[in-house]
């Protein structure tokens, strides 16, 4: 099968090129030469199918950064039939210097100027005839966010590939010495083709980012924009969430239960108590989690994250991190897992280590889950949202903590220099897509952990047959008695001590396993919770859950990462000391108070 | 035309960049950025409590400390 491989800095829109051409079907995979998985997806052109490569953006072909490293092992390793070079029109007099870099290792190149939208608005003109006879490369103008010039490039890709592919030079490390050469093609090309005013003018960024990055008011406005963002959240996923609950109830009652009424007890109470209870209770969390993504794909999107990494980089540079770690923990909000990946950018491998500690402590949406389920059962409608902010406050608290112990472990002096785009507006589109691959990728793990996990639960308290299901007498509750001597003192229960043991595989299970624990789901189950535990046995399991190893998920991107195993053991012995320890003085102080 | 660091201009000051003094890796990521001598430089804004900056080289807006800032001579307009 021919591979196109997707080249282009960061920033330039490579990857909404790639949703656009795959439609978002693509899978991540692993490849000679390189230790780190790519995303690729395959498509038909014209008569063929052929693969398609997302490569990491990169500044350098020549740098020694991770990302650029891998580009150029695979490039070693994978040659492509294809490279196609995205450049950001906007910034084309800097981006051009890429493209020539890569055309010296005589490839099979089209280059895709994209952002053309954007460049119109700036006014930058190209005139595309004359830089692709300049250059003697195939070169289109289009907009991977509106699609606009999308099927002529197309079409240019598919006619590419009929060529064959010329053998790619060794020459690959080639000294930045040349870059002199570079400049000069450069500047001969970029004087002959392209018109950019003397001053750009983008008002709206301008005029934003006044008010958004202002001196003393620059801070506020962003907790304030945060904590709107996971209020917006609440409000509006959590009448979805219980509504889909009691759907699920309710197809259990009319339905399934009747359909099942013939089957012996066991197996039916393993099929309803078990799956089924479970697994509704988990996926009645997919609207939050979609909700939850497409809040996160509009900030992210939109250029704000690189404005917090400018707000927060004073105090960062206390931590011995920066503006980017910042960031890094607000995308550990959606998932832990791409935020360790994201630190591949850092150059210093202290830095990077620093970072991989600290991003575990971010509240990831898995277990926004479990604190959504519990303040909805332990606190009023009124208080519920405040309980959850005060949840991110703990996790930042942690993060900074963590740091500033470690810091001096990990000392490095990598430098901060961050481009920082204008303010862009997702499409719907991007939004949609976006949404839809965050909800395959929570039902993959559902098939692939959840129903293992509720059944393991379901096992583990109503085996052996002769104990009452979920008693002391089951093979669950021998082992919550076991741990009880170290969960008693943080006020931490039998039950909720073998949820907190699945937890530890991933924490979409924990609800799960409750549900099938107290054979309950949805509201059912948390007024029983809520009758069970009071405020401040629910608080100090939360943080607790907050606190400790996120997920096995977690535990494995650690190790490749770090490809260090006592690193991997340092971080999740931390993390345990530390959800012990500040559960444990919650828990005590609160009781001490009177609570 | 008094020749200084970038990081010792002001919000709204224009500059030309006269050199780059900066170790191998950051020298790189500089060049790549667009940070070259003879580029013109407009420092946009510096961050409170002794932050980043945030500069205007051609299309691109580019977030450095000052502590690299200052390893930037430039020569104000």
């Amino acid at each position: 099968m021919k591979r196109i491989a997707l080249l282009g800095m960061p920033n330039t829109g490579k990857s909404t090129l790639f949703n656009r051409m795959t439609g978002g079907a693509a899978r991540v995979g692993n490849w000679p030469g390189i230790t780190v998985e790519l995303l690729s997806g395959k498509i038909l052109l014209g008569s063929d199918m052929v693969e398609i490569i997302d490569l990491p953006g990169i500044y350098d072909l020549h740098g020694f950064s991770d990302d650029e490293q891998v580009v150029r092992h695979f490039l070693h390793d994978n040659v492509p039939d294809l490279a196609l070079v995205i450049l950001n029109t906007t910034q084309i007099e800097r981006q051009m210097s890429l493209l020539l870099q890569l055309k010296q290792l005589d490839m099979n190149i089209v280059v895709m100027l994209n952002m053309a939208d954007e460049a119109k608005k700036f006014g930058i003109s190209v005139d595309v005839a004359k830089m692709s006879a300049l250059l003697e490369l195939p070169i289109f103008l289009l907009s991977a966010k509106y699609g606009s010039g999308y099927p002529e490039a197309l079409q240019a890709i598919t006619k590419a590939l009929r060529y064959p592919t010329p053998g790619m030079a060794e020459h690959l490390r080639s000294q930045l010495e040349q870059d002199e050469h570079i400049e000069t093609e450069m500047a001969r090309v970029l004087q002959h083709t392209v018109q950019i005013p003397a001053r750009l003018s983008d008002n709206l960024t301008e005029k934003l980012d006044r008010v958004m990055l202002h001196p003393w008011l620059g801070l506020p406005i962003f907790f304030a924009v945060m904590y709107l963002l996971f209020q917006g959240i609440f409000i509006f996923g959590q009448p979805l969430q219980t509504g889909i609950a009691g759907l699920f109830a309710w197809l259990r009652n009319a339905a399934l239960a009747p359909l099942l009424s013939s089957l012996p007890h066991a197996v039916q109470g393993l099929l309803l108590d078990g799956i089924y209870n479970g697994v509704a209770t988990v996926a009645a969390f997919v609207p939050i989690i979609v909700l939850f993504f497409l809040f996160m794909a509009m900030v992210e999107d939109s250029g704000y994250l690189s404005r917090a990494a400018f707000l927060m980089d004073a105090l960062m540079a206390r931590l011995g991190l920066d503006g980017r770690g910042f960031v890094m923990l607000l995308m550990g909000f959606g998932c832990n897992v791409p935020a360790l990946m994201g630190t591949r950018v850092m150059r210093s491998r202290a830095m990077r280590l620093l970072n991989m500690l600290v991003i575990p402590f971010s509240l990831c949406s898995a277990r926004l889950q479990v604190f959504i389920f519990f303040t909805a059962a332990l606190f009023s409608a009124k208080a519920a949202p405040i309980v959850l902010f005060s949840l991110y406050l703990f996790s930042f608290a942690s993060a900074i903590l963590t740091a500033l112990i470690f810091k001096n472990r990990f000392k490095n002096n990598e430098p901060f220099v961050l481009e920082l785009p204008p303010y862009r507006f997702p499409t719907l589109r991007q939004m949609v897509l976006r949404g839809w691959l965050e909800v395959r990728h929570f039902l993959r793990r559902a098939t692939k952990f959840i129903v293992a996990g509720v059944v393991l639960v379901w096992l583990l308290t109503h085996l052996p047959l002769s104990a009452a299901p979920a008693s002391a007498d089951t093979w669950a509750g021998m082992i919550g008695g076991a741990l009880h001597p170290f969960f008693a003192p943080v006020g931490i229960n039998e039950q909720l001590t073998i949820a907190l043991i699945f937890g530890f595989i991933a924490k979409e299970i924990v609800i799960g396993a409750l549900a099938v624990i107290y054979g309950l789901s949805g509201t059912a189950l948390g007024s029983a919770i809520g009758q069970q535990l009071d405020w401040v046995q629910a608080y100090s399991f939360m943080l607790f859950t907050l606190l400790y190893t996120p997920c096995l998920a977690t535990i494995a991107t650690l190790q490749s990462e770090s490809k260090q195993t006592s690193f991997t053991a340092l971080s999740i012995a931390w993390s345990l000391g530390l959800a012990w320890l500040v559960s444990f003085v919650f828990y005590q102080g609160a009781r001490a108070l009177g609570y | 035309m008094p020749a200084t660091t970038l990081a010792a201009l002001h919000p709204g000051d224009f500059a030309t960049i006269v050199s780059i003094n900066a170790e191998e890796a950051l020298h790189l990521r500089l060049l790549a950025l667009g940070f070259r001598t003879g580029k013109q430089i407009e420092l946009i804004r510096k961050a409170s409590f002794s932050g980043p900056l945030q500069v205007r080289i051609g299309t691109t807006d580019i977030l450095l400390r000052r502590s690299e800032a200052a390893k930037i001579s430039v020569a104000k307009l």
